[in-house]
């Protein structure tokens, strides 16, 4: 405890800290000299590979991959092309950049997964330099080639070649470059002596720091931060400007008074920090930087490694493991010498409280009087999260615990949740784990990924402790690690299909939220159609069910699964899938035993593909549907005759269907388009295509009587229907002297108030007068109103006593004008209802 | 915004909410500015989400309507599509990107699926080669849209066509879905009842998801007690009814659409002093209509003879209210009334909007010929003459009134014969033919396909039996204050509406036979809560249902419902789903094939 400060070093306003994190496991007997070697970020895991550039055949190089304790994961020797660089996927994935342009993917125990190339332009030129770049769209490669272009590929999962623009002048490889990410877009920052540009989809735009010591020539180093907001330059004049990556603002420049160009920078500056900061790594020297004049300086006994950080740098050698970092405001307030922060004084009560001493309580008075208890509370909880030995952690909890019994209501979530985090994150920095993450690392990233790595290690028991401890519901948490494993195990080619199923569900039995039909998927990859089978039984949702069984060609079975499902678009899938594989005369058949997929299918050849609708319903024998089928198609045909045909097959099909009433009806329809023919040939009336009621109304109001007359008799029309429409027809000509014909030609079947309406409606009183007398006695009364006749109404009502029609005729009456009228009905009225 | 949706018993703000949460998600993963293609028939629908202004604040710039060709330019980096997803829109897309300007910027192309992305449809843009033009492929699930206070819809207007015509269960599929979200969202339901095979599809897809998910289940405390879903064939009878109530019959006569009504714009001419000889407008005035507006909250459920008395109550509150301004005399009281003025004037609004509404309607209801066409439905209800030929049918086509009209009629004769002799119904057939011409041969043949049109083969009629027993027919209906859903329809109870209220009280076991002579079977199922989530019913709190119409409900059998919630014993509250708004007339037209319209 006494010696937490014993390696702080101080730089402008913070202190910067070295940490071991491990002793490296790994036994390299010449060092890291003459290595490729890239270190994933987030504490993952590190790639070697020995003399890249050995090419005999009898000695190739050998590609090992360690945990970032060192402790071997995998190792073989390298047999295919010359390898330019070394890189990691977000994912953990080992990316090795080939001479040549192609990429091979490894995962981390060396199995490879498969490759890929960076196109031609990068084949032709070879790859000069390569780099691998994280961003939120996944993990991106550049390559600079021997004609001196840049090729880059933003997401290798979704490969989309990009070749930059060019470089006005350069002819040799740029002095250092690096890839940033700023507005959604990769972009390339690219020196050339003292030139700067940068390059992005469209243009290569020459750029310049704002206030660059001028006596630089040339900018030999460059460095980009984590979160792509920043960037540092490294002259050969030996300063080191720092700014904002998108060159607007500078930070501050330091003078390092070495001019060597340096074996490797990167920024070391952690979230939220006040100070910008780099490292800066030559053979045996490594130099922070920051914002002051003066710089930390520290001797390295070793060939060396940086790895940037969210929130530092981690220094790998041949022996050692070690992070250097800011040290974090919380650990400072409480650490520093003679500080009087409120965390501070708090370890300190708690320290004279395990001694029994009442120093405890003097301590503890002076932070309450202050009422900073709280804070001191949470500057301890938050600087036990960033200490990395246990030990101190601890001390930090208990001082934090030992404040809290003095605070009530003070919310417990922070202290519980960094007592959980830091076992979770001492579990997994453990040497046999080695994953050395701090806690802001592991806040960034995720429990789930922090899972998910585990997982990828094959660390199942531990990833399932972990999720169990944090209580992660079971099917984000120990549901998915037993997927994981299940799939694992069904790899396990030594073992039987049955023994490898029963082990599976016997696992995962009780799990819930299991994805079975994942791990027959892989059960299938790996070439056990018969294994992926059995497990695809235990998958509940059926519809997850139905790809794999397209994939292992049990198409039967997947589309009774989809049916199952009710997600009729996953029919549809599996429809267009059977459709293609069989022949027509078996997708028929398997259709039929599906009425779901059946229709369905009908509805989509209805709007797509009309002539197999036909074909379905003639294997079904579905005359009425046929008949349907053809006169539909008929209203598409122009020409009569065609139109007459499709309306005869269908007349055949509804009898065939026993539709007497259609089959008879569209008879009549070819028999009006005749007539309308001959009617157009003869009379030159354009009656196509209407009803029979609309032609028969033409006929009769440009005076083709006859014609109309021979319509309503061809085709059965009811009387009173024909007498409606002859009546309207005629006094809308107002021909009032043929209505009147037509009125006496014979009894009319819808009686005579309807010829009274329609020459009142027409204003034509003196017409509707003659029709009067012939409405039947119920209808007298509204006869005479509708001519405005209201003695006449009066004398009908009256005579019918009947008491309605009396007040009808009465609310139709003024006081003033109709009194007789009105006395008389009231007298009626007396009368009706004295009997 | 939205606020009407959070007064009701539940809560629907909270799904409105999760729905804009997942657009905004959605346009954030598309950086930059955008123009959004849509497929026509979404806009309604999303009208209801979200208006244009919270697209605009993601960055939305310019909006098209899908169709071929070209698309518009717009200088934006991204361009949206939101469709439905249907083969022939792929088709659509699939031009607008192969015509593209290759000389310009290229712009980023995305599609949103609504309400789930396909597999068909991607297989097709991949057949037309510009699958890989998309750089976001996502789907906006959204299957229940809230549409008022106690109402959500699928506004999926083919819904009932397609289930029980076409025999494609991709709206009960969506249902199903919707009614997880809404579980995930509200709690399990613990009990769910039904009627119908529609209904039994659906139950068994949610039991089935159900077991699908379990794990991810969501512990929270059950909002709703009872689902109760209803197939629309079980009732076929109440949509084809003219709708009696105020809200009903504005949907009859203008059509109330997502929402909004389109009114004749004379009678909402601005009338202010001064400019008396103005223009009048000449665009139609579209309103919104829901519980935001007090006022037609009130009314809306009303019998349309109960309207004017309440409008007139209403007028003379808010005359009293302006009044108060004479009695303030305090400084204080002026402030006072001064602070209540804005909601006065809405009122006012309201009110005079309303009335001119009522008169709209008035002048309809007082004509004859729609007095005439409510006494035949009145008689057809209470089985008056339905086997034989109808005189005003007749009369009616010979004059060529609207088919859709004639239609109507016609179904509703046979579905209160349950069935037409063979002759009435070939004369019908056959006078329509002749009158409206042939093609309307499959549209005839479709109503027969689902029930509404049907000859009498062996069967005897059954209506009488099913009126009599679920009480159909009310003689003395009270309109001004109802005792009774008759009011709905003055006489007439709708029989989904009945079966609900049954179900409630005193169950469904009380009329098995009734239930046999509908068409589907009826079932219960209950779903497990998990453990500690029992709800403890305090001593009369009611309990809640959420009734689903599969295939549409009409707003008069939302006002039965609203009218038994309202009821003070009743003891349950409805909140009413459904896959869409309808009426008598949008039902019968969705089922309408006219060859002779085809392109």
């Amino acid at each position: 405890m006494a010696f937490v400060t014993a390696n702080w070093n101080p730089l402008g306003e913070a202190f910067y800290r070295k940490i071991e994190l491990y002793e490296m496991g790994w036994n390299l007997k010449d060092g890291l000299r003459d290595c490729l070697i890239s270190a994933a970020p987030y504490g993952g895991p590190i790639a070697l590979l020995r003399e890249p550039q050995r090419r005999s055949p009898s000695a190739r190089p050998q590609l090992e991959i360690y945990s970032a304790s060192g402790s071997s994961l995998a190792g073989f020797v390298w047999k295919s092309g010359v390898v330019k660089h070394l890189g990691w996927t977000v994912c953990d994935d080992l990316l090795c950049i080939q001479e040549d342009g192609t990429v091979l993917i490894y995962d981390l125990f060396g199995s490879f997964k498969r490759h890929f190339s960076m196109g031609n332009d990068v084949v032709q030129n070879q790859v000069v330099e390569a780099k691998v770049f994280h961003s939120p769209y996944g993990t991106g490669i550049a390559i600079i080639t021997g004609a001196f272009r840049v090729t880059l590929a933003t997401n290798i999962e979704d490969l989309k070649l990009r070749r930059l623009p060019e470089v006005p002048g350069l002819h040799e490889a740029p002095s250092c470059w690096a890839v940033l990410t700023q507005d959604r877009q990769s972009k390339v920052l690219l020196a050339y002596g003292a030139d700067l540009f940068i390059l992005d989809n469209t243009a290569c735009t020459a750029v310049t720091p704002p206030g660059l010591s001028p006596q630089a020539t040339s900018i030999v180093s460059m460095a980009v931060s984590f979160s792509y907001k920043y960037l540092a330059l490294f002259t050969d004049s030996g300063h080191v400007w720092m700014g904002s990556s998108n060159l607007k603002d500078k930070l501050s420049e330091v003078e390092t008074k070495v001019r060597t160009p340096p074996k490797q920078m990167t920024w070391c500056r952690r979230p939220k920090s006040e100070q910008p900061s780099v490292v800066i790594m030559w053979d045996r020297h490594l130099l922070v930087a920051g914002k002051c004049r003066d710089t930390i300086q520290y001797h390295l006994d070793d060939d060396s490694v940086l790895v940037p950080e969210l929130d530092g740098v981690r220094i790998i050698s041949s022996t050692h493991h070690e992070l250097l970092q800011e040290v974090p405001a919380a650990c400072e307030a409480i650490f520093k010498i003679a500080s009087m922060a409120p965390g501070a004084l708090l370890l300190e009560a708690h320290k004279e409280y395990e001694k029994q001493s009442q120093k405890a309580d003097e301590y503890l008075r002076e932070i309450k009087e202050q009422s900073l208890l709280g804070e001191a509370v949470r500057q301890c909880v938050e600087a036990a999260g960033h200490e990395h030995e246990p030990e101190t952690q601890k001390t930090l909890l208990r001082a934090a615990s030992f404040g809290k019994c003095f605070l009530s209501n003070f919310p417990p979530e922070q202290f519980v949740s960094m007592c959980r985090d830091l076992r979770v994150l001492n579990g997994v920095r453990d040497y046999t784990v080695g994953i050395p993450l701090t806690h802001t690392q592991f806040r960034q990233m995720t429990v789930q990924v922090l899972i998910d790595r585990l997982v990828y290690r094959k660390l199942y028991p531990l990833a399932i402790e972990i999720c169990r401890y944090l209580k992660i519901p079971e099917y984000q948490g120990v549901s998915r690690v037993l997927k994981h494993w299940a799939c694992c195990k069904v790899q396990q080619k030594e073992e039987a299909d049955e023994v490898v199923a029963r082990a599976v569900s016997i696992k995962l039995g009780e799990a819930a939220g299991i994805s079975y039909s994942e791990i027959a998927t892989k059960a299938y990859e790996c070439g056990r159609t018969e294994l992926a089978i059995k497990l695809l039984e235990f998958e509940p949702r059926s519809g997850e069910q139905v790809p794999l069984l397209l994939k292992m060609k049990r198409s039967q079975l997947a589309l009774s699964k989809a049916i199952e499902s009710g997600d009729t678009d996953l029919v549809y899938t599996v429809v267009t899938y059977l459709k293609n594989e069989m022949n027509r005369g078996d997708f028929f058949m398997t259709l039929r035993n599906q009425p779901v997929a059946l229709s369905l299918y009908r509805q989509f050849c209805k709007h797509q593909e009309q002539n197999t609708l036909k074909d379905l319903f003639n294997q079904d024998d579905d005359h009425q549907e046929l008949g349907n089928f053809y006169v539909k198609a008929s209203y598409k045909e122009k020409r009569l005759e065609a139109r007459l045909s499709l309306l005869q097959s269908a007349v055949d099909e509804y009898s065939k269907a026993k539709n007497e009433f259609a089959a008879k009806a569209t008879e009549e329809e070819m028999r009006l388009l005749r007539f309308q023919r001959r009617l157009e040939e003869d009379k030159g009336e354009h009656l196509m295509g209407m009803s029979l009621q609309d032609s028969m109304q033409i006929l009769l109001s440009v005076g083709l009587h006859k014609q109309a007359e021979q319509l309503y008799k061809d085709f059965r029309v009811p009387d009173k229907r024909y007498w409606w429409l002859k009546l309207t027809a005629l006094a809308d000509k107002e021909d009032w002297e043929e209505l009147e014909k037509f009125a006496k030609s014979k009894k009319s079947p819808i009686g005579y108030l309807p010829f009274v309406d329609v020459c009142v409606k027409r204003q034509n009183k003196y017409e509707a007068k003659k029709y009067v007398s012939k409405v039947t006695p119920e209808q007298k009364v509204k006869a005479h109103l509708a001519i405005g006749d209201l003695e006449g109404a009066a004398d009908a009502a009256i005579e019918r006593r009947n008491e309605g029609e009396i007040s009808t005729v009465l609310s139709r009456c003024s006081t003033t004008t109709d009194r007789a009228v009105v006395e008389r009905l009231n007298r009626a009225r007396s009368g009706a209802t004295k009997k | 915004m939205a606020a009407h949706l959070s007064y009701g018993r539940v809560n629907l703000n909270i799904l409105r909410e999760a729905a804009r949460k997942d657009l905004r998600e959605f346009l954030d993963k598309c950086a930059g500015s955008k123009a959004i293609v849509w497929d026509e028939y979404l806009t309604g629908p999303f009208g209801l989400i979200a208006q244009y202004s919270l697209l605009k604040e993601h960055e939305v710039e310019k909006m098209f309507t899908l169709k071929s060709g070209r698309l518009p330019p717009a200088d934006v980096k991204n361009i949206i599509f939101f469709v439905r997803p249907r083969l022939e829109l792929m088709d659509i897309i699939a031009e607008n990107i192969l015509s593209e300007d290759k000389l310009q910027t290229p712009r980023e192309f995305n599609i949103l699926f609504v309400p789930r992305r396909s597999m068909l449809c991607e297989q097709r843009l991949k057949e037309q080669g510009v699958l890989g033009s998309f750089t976001n492929i996502d789907e906006y699930i959204l299957d229940l849209i809230p549409y008022d206070g106690d109402l959500l819809s699928m506004e999926s207007e083919s819904a009932f066509r397609e289930c029980y015509l076409e025999n494609d269960q991709t709206s009960l599929y969506h249902t199903a879905k919707g009614l997880m979200t809404l579980q995930a969202l509200y709690g399990t339901i613990p009990q769910i009842f039904g009627k119908g095979e529609c209904a039994r599809h659906v139950a068994n897809m949610m039991l089935r998801m159900k077991r699908e998910f379990a794990g991810s289940q969501t512990q929270i405390l059950p909002v709703f007690d009872t689902l109760l879903l209803l197939d629309r064939n079980v009732d076929l009878l109440t949509p084809l009814a003219t709708q009696l109530t105020y809200e009903g019959l504005i949907d009859e006569i203008y059509g109330i659409t997502n929402g909004y009504v389109k009114l004749p714009p004379e009678k909402f001419a601005q009338k202010k002093q001064g400019e008396g000889g103005k223009d009048l407008p000449t665009e139609p005035k579209k309103m919104p209509l829901n519980s935001a507006e007090e006022l037609y909250a009130e009314i809306r459920d009303k019998n349309f003879n109960a309207v004017g008395a309440a409008l007139s109550k209403k007028a003379k509150i808010i005359s009293a209210a302006f009044e108060e301004r004479h009695n303030a005399k305090t400084v204080g009281e002026i402030k006072q009334f001064v602070s209540q003025l804005p909601h006065m004037q809405a009122a006012r609004t309201s009110l005079a909007n309303h009335t001119s509404i009522a008169e709209l309607i008035k002048d309809i209801t007082t004509s004859e010929a729609f007095f005439d066409n409510l006494t035949v439905e009145q008689e057809f209800m209470t089985g008056v003459d339905t086997d034989k030929v109808n005189t005003y049918i007749e009369d009616c086509i010979a004059q060529k009134d609207p088919l859709l009209k004639i239609l109507r009629l016609v179904c509703m004769q046979s579905v209160c014969n349950n069935g037409l002799k063979q002759k009435v119904l070939d004369f019908y057939k056959r006078e329509i033919l002749q009158t409206y011409g042939y093609e309307h041969l499959l549209t005839l043949n479709n109503l027969e396909k689902v029930g509404l049109l049907k000859s009498q083969i062996t069967t005897r009629n059954n209506y009488p039996t099913i009126r009599k027993t679920l009480k159909l027919w009310m003689e003395d209906a009270n309109e001004q204050n109802p005792n009774d859903i008759s009011y709905v329809y003055s006489g007439y109870a709708p029989l989904s509406v009945r079966l609900t209220q049954l179900l409630a009280r005193p169950g469904w076991r009380s009329i098995e036979e009734v239930l046999k002579l509908l068409p589907g079977p009826h079932f219960e199922e209950r779903q497990q809560l998990p453990p500690g989530l029992h709800k403890k019913r305090q001593q009369g709190e009611n309990r809640t249902t959420l009734v689903f119409f599969l295939g549409g409900v009409t707003y008069a059998e939302i006002a039965a419902l609203r009218f038994l919630s309202q009821m003070e014993d009743s003891g349950t509250e409805y909140i009413i789903a459904t896959t869409k708004l309808i009426n008598g007339t949008s039902w019968v037209k969705s089922l309408m094939d006219r060859p002779d319209q085809q392109v």
